[in-house]
C-alpha cells in the first residue's frame, strides 16, 4: 500500500512539475529574449513583463505543488528511489509536454537526448 | 548560439549543482525536520548554509528563466542536466561520498544525451510567433532551414 502512495506521489511530481515547465517556457517565448529586453527597456521592465504575466504564476504554483508532492513522497518512500524516479521521467514527460503544448520540433536527436539524460538519471540512483 | 548565451547554460548548471549541496551540507547540520514540524523549516535558512544554498538557487531559477526566453524547453533541460555530473564530483570530492561504477555509468549517458542536443539547434521556428514586438527578434536570430 505504502508503495502505490509512493508511486502516486512519483506520478504527482512528474504531472506538476512538466506542467509548471511548459507554463514557464510559454511565459518567457512570449516574454522573449531577456538579454535584449533588459538592454532596450532595463531590468525593471523584464521583471514587471515576467511577474504579470498570468502563466508565470502558474507555474510556480505548480512547481510549489511538485516540490510539496517530493516532501510527501518522502515520507512515504525512499530518497533514492522518488526522487530519481520524479526526475527521470519528468525529463520524458517534458519532451512529451513541449512537443504537443509548446510545439516544439522535437527531433530523433531530442528523443535521444532526453531517453539518454533519463536513463543516466535513473542510474545515478542505483 | 553565442558565448553569453553559453555562459547563461552554464550559469544554470553550476548554480543548481551548488546550490543543492550547499542545501545538503547545511540540511546535515539542521538535522531531521518532521512534517509535522513545519516551523523548522523556516528556521533552517538561518543555517548559513542553506542560506548560501537558497541564494543560488534563486541565482540558478533567473538563469533558467533567462535561458527559456532564447532556447526550447526541449534544449534547456537536458543541455543543464550536466549538473548531475558536477553534482556527482562535488559528493565525491567534496562531501566524500561514494561514486559507483553504474553512478560513472549513468553519468557518461548523461554527457551522450547532452551531447546529443547540444549539435543541434536551439530554438524552434514559429513562422507565426506567439507574441508581438519582441519574440519576433529572438525567433530569427536562432530559426531552423
Amino acid at each position: 500500500m505504502k508503495s502505490l502512495y509512493a508511486w502516486g506521489a512519483v506520478a504527482a511530481i512528474v504531472l506538476a512539475s512538466t506542467t509548471g515547465d511548459v507554463l514557464i517556457s510559454r511565459t518567457m517565448k512570449q516574454v522573449g529574449d531577456v538579454g535584449d529586453l533588459w538592454r532596450r527597456r532595463g531590468l525593471l521592465h523584464v521583471v514587471s513583463r515576467v511577474l504579470r504575466n498570468p502563466n508565470f504564476s502558474l507555474g510556480i504554483l505548480a512547481m510549489a505543488f511538485a516540490f510539496y508532492s517530493l516532501l510527501f513522497g518522502l515520507s512515504w518512500g525512499d530518497v533514492s528511489l522518488i526522487a530519481p524516479a520524479a526526475a527521470s521521467l519528468t525529463f520524458v514527460a517534458n519532451a512529451v509536454a513541449a512537443k504537443i503544448f509548446l510545439h516544439e520540433r522535437v527531433d530523433h536527436r531530442r528523443w535521444m537526448a532526453a531517453l539518454f539524460v533519463a536513463a543516466g538519471v535513473a542510474l545515478l540512483a542505483v | 548560439m553565442t558565448f553569453r548565451k553559453y555562459l547563461v547554460l552554464g550559469g544554470v548548471t553550476v548554480f543548481s549543482a551548488v546550490g543543492d549541496c550547499l542545501l545538503a551540507r547545511g540540511m546535515r547540520e539542521v538535522g531531521g525536520i518532521s512534517l509535522f514540524h513545519p516551523a523548522a523549516v523556516i528556521l533552517a535558512v538561518l543555517n548559513p548554509w542553506v542560506g548560501m544554498g537558497i541564494l543560488l538557487l534563486l541565482a540558478f531559477f533567473a538563469a533558467y528563466v533567462t535561458a527559456l526566453s532564447w532556447a526550447d524547453l526541449t534544449y534547456v533541460l537536458p543541455a543543464t542536466s550536466l549538473g548531475y555530473v558536477l553534482l556527482a564530483i562535488i559528493a565525491r570530492f567534496f562531501l566524500h561520498e561514494q561514486v559507483t561504477t553504474t553512478r560513472w555509468l549513468g553519468i557518461v549517458l548523461i554527457s551522450a544525451g547532452v551531447g546529443f542536443v547540444a549539435s543541434g539547434p536551439a530554438l524552434t521556428h514559429h513562422p507565426r510567433a506567439e507574441s508581438g514586438e519582441c519574440a519576433g527578434s529572438a525567433v530569427s536570430t536562432r530559426a531552423e532551414p
